[in-house]
């Protein structure tokens, strides 16, 4: 078992999303992320080559990740720490478990991490008597509605500051209804205030990590709310939940990384924290864990090294991609139905929960190629997802009703003569039948399009024919 | 009007010109490609239409790789005597410009041959421009227009500036911008037939950002789009027009707009 997977149901999931209209106000509303990212790739002359060097670095990264793993590891070793791999959701979970009974804890704090949703820890540790506490904000607000995360970067993104004031006071008990909480910086010291409490009563720490350095055996975190600090050294475990492709070789490697990853996420010139952890507390340390535990999650990331799908583990995890898709944002991030939404969890997805779970992801897509033209690490998310749809085509996976219009249709275009001679027929009769509007308001077998849009009657004769007609005179 | 001896720049003569018309244009309003046809005669190319039917998009994007194969040698064998092949559609011209060669990346016979033809393949308005040394058309429009940025032309093909520069040429004309101008309409080519809902919550999007211009008419290079935002202003009930820029460059406004009633094409020109 992993996190749940809605993916199936993605037609339906559209249908709820775009009928959801607290949803779709949030979404208008957005965070400017779109437009603070123009504006620091604008201020900063070398990001395209930034870009470029990012790229290298991960391609460089995952062609000799063998190598780097060891080497991580013999450092975090070195440094007292522990190092524990795991091959999918289960096997990650129970390592976890473990750490947690071993040191007898009851409650744990969180920072942010993905891969937590991916293996859907917070269920497994309350179902174990462990009590999870998400410190991101928007994490402890899903966390506390019960919801997954609908971005990456923003978990908490489809919800309106209103809607966020009811669960506060809804779930903090002793909130007295004169208190004033209409606006985001209220609502953030209220959180802070109750998570203040959990920070200090917690046993374990995990946080996620956004690199994991190889020449020094240290995981780098970066945050804008500094929970994560918290979470990671007052506790006396630490847990480090990271997957493969976290790897980057050396510090300089991760300065360069660095550069393109607040900028393409916010547009900030770097997040507010950037915390490095190398190890447990040192002796003369001032404070940090006695236990410092990394585990290392494949949980399909192996199979995808050195293949068609290779390049998507470059990934960093920006969210650039889904902050510019028409698509994620006309219906936010739970339609995808599974932690990875908009372009990246199209191509990410079928790669790690099964493409028959998420057939439609690769497909929901214009093409419009925003996401690939952001990217900081340049994957062709475009291509990627063609390359899904050809898997799918090849697996007849895609719908009976898609297959055989494709193939109607082809069995035309691949022959010229037919089908100069069938559109010559068929054109002036639909001009004739659309002439006292020029367009339909409905047509059969376009009646998604029509439902919401007319659509153009032809002009006359096509345009060869005319041509023809033209060069005989 | 546009005119023959007002063009600037070097225009080699007798250059054949292969139009690759899009089956878009050849079904729906081939007054597209008789605009293009006046464009390119106009500039000294001689122009000739080889029987055809469609780039293979709707198959390669479906991830049919056998009928793509089939369409795109087809294409790469009628249009390979040609000097130029030259597309009123940034997605048509992206199609055969950068995937046919991707498509052929495994095949050694074909693949010179692709990119022979991906070589020598421009969209209109960028060829008139890029490859022509065109910087200004006598045409005249009185109106407010804004230009939308088809996703392909702009991201593959990079046309942005192209379209712009001959639009500024054009006398009574105001380009009025969107905010958002590169978004995408929400087309996609069978994209919007497979998720409707989705399309048309982004086609909504953008013709909220189209209306408040102010203009009379949306401009862009790519039926496909001008299509579907075409259709949603009339469902609408608004009263911007949608034409393809190079029915406006070629003089040929007085035509009936997209999805508009009026005389048919049957006689032109």
């Amino acid at each position: 078992m992993t996190a749940t997977v809605t993916s199936p149901s993605f037609k339906e999931n559209v249908r709820t999303a775009l009928a959801d209209r607290q949803l779709q106000e949030a979404l208008s509303f957005g965070l400017g992320f779109v437009q603070r990212r123009r504006q620091a790739a604008d201020r900063l002359p070398e990001f395209e080559a930034l870009r470029d060097a990012a790229r290298d670095i991960k391609n460089h990264t995952l062609a000799h990740l063998d190598l780097y793993l060891g080497a991580y590891e013999e450092r975090v070793v070195a440094s007292g720490g522990r190092v524990h791999y795991a091959l999918d959701a289960e096997q990650a979970r129970g390592i976890v478990l473990d750490i947690c009974r071993r040191t007898g804890a009851r409650v744990v704090t969180k920072g942010k991490t993905m891969i937590a949703e991916e293996i859907a820890l917070n269920d497994f540790l309350t179902a174990n008597g462990i009590a999870p506490v998400e410190t991101d904000l928007g994490e402890y607000i899903i966390q506390i509605r019960g919801e997954a995360p609908s971005h990456i970067i923003a978990p908490a993104i489809h919800l309106k500051k209103e809607q966020v004031e009811a669960d506060f006071r809804r779930v903090h008990g002793n909130l007295p209804p004169e208190r004033n909480l209409t606006e985001p910086a209220a609502l953030l010291a209220e959180a802070r205030g109750v998570l203040r409490e959990r920070f200090l009563a917690a046993d374990v720490g995990i946080t996620g990590a956004n690199f994991l350095v190889a020449e020094t055996g240290t995981s780098i975190i970066v945050t804008n709310e500094g929970n994560g600090d918290l979470t990671q050294t007052l506790p006396k475990v630490h847990i480090v939940l990271a997957t493969i492709e976290k790897l980057v070789p050396t510090l300089e490697d991760v300065a360069q990384l660095m550069r393109v990853l607040a900028r393409s996420a916010t547009g900030q010139d770097m997040s507010v924290y950037t915390t490095l952890s190398t190890g447990p507390r040192r002796p003369d340390d001032p404070d940090g864990p006695q236990e410092y535990h990394v585990v290392i999650l494949d949980n399909g990331r192996s199979a995808m090294l050195g293949g068609e799908f290779n390049d998507m583990l470059r990934c960093i995890r920006c969210g650039a991609c889904m902050n510019h898709c028409p698509v994620y944002n006309a219906i936010g991030g739970h339609a995808y139905g599974w932690v990875y939404p908009g372009p990246m969890g199209a191509v990410l997805t079928p790669s790690l929960a099964g493409i028959e779970r998420a057939r439609d992801l690769p497909n929901a897509s214009t093409f419009c190629g925003r996401c690939e033209e952001v990217c900081p690490v340049r994957i062709p998310l475009p291509r990627m997802m063609r390359a899904w749809r050809e898997r799918e085509f090849e697996r007849r996976l895609s719908p009976a009703t898609v297959r055989s219009g494709l193939k109607f249709w082809a069995f035309f275009a691949r022959r010229p003569r037919l089908y100069g001679a069938a559109t010559t027929l068929v054109a002036p009769v639909l001009a004739l039948v659309g002439r006292a509007r020029g367009r339909f308001r409905w047509l059969p077998l376009a009646g998604g399009w029509t439902r919401t849009r007319d659509f153009p009657a032809p002009q006359g004769s096509t345009f060869q024919t005319q041509w023809a007609n033209r060069r005989r005179r | 009007m546009a005119d023959p001896n007002t063009t600037t720049g070097t225009r080699p003569r007798s250059m054949r010109v292969g139009l690759f018309v899009t089956c878009l244009v050849d079904f729906i309003r081939p007054s597209i490609g008789f605009a293009a046809v006046k464009l390119l005669e106009d500039a000294g190319c001689l122009v000739e239409v080889p029987r055809q039917t469609c780039c293979g998009q709707p198959a390669f994007n479906s991830g049919d790789r056998a009928d793509s194969w089939e369409i795109a040698r087809q294409v790469i064998e009628t249009f390979e005597p040609c000097d130029f092949v030259v597309v009123p559609s940034g997605s048509c011209a992206g199609m055969i410009k950068t995937h046919y060669p991707e498509l052929f990346s495994g095949d050694p016979n074909w693949l010179p041959r692709a990119q022979a033809v991906a070589d020598k393949t421009f969209e209109l308005v960028s060829f008139l421009v890029d490859q022509l040394g065109i910087t200004r058309l006598v045409a005249r429009f009185d109106g407010r227009v804004t230009y939308h940025d088809s996703c392909a032309g702009l991201r593959e093909l990079g046309i942005r500036r192209q379209p712009r520069e001959l639009l500024a040429g054009v006398a009574g004309l105001e380009l009025k911008e969107m905010h958002e101008p590169e978004l995408c309409c929400g087309f996609g080519g069978t994209f919007c037939v497979k998720y409707p809902d989705i399309s048309n919550a982004i086609v909504t999007k953008k013709v909220d950002d189209i209306l408040t211009t102010g203009a009379d008419t949306v401009l862009a290079g790519d039926l496909g789009c001008l299509m579907n935002m075409a259709g949603k202003l009339q469902r609408r009930g608004a009263q911007v027009k949608a034409r393809h820029i190079a029915e406006l460059l070629a003089g040929m406004t007085d035509l009936p707009a997209i999805g508009e009633a009026g005389t048919r094409a049957r006689d032109l020109p």
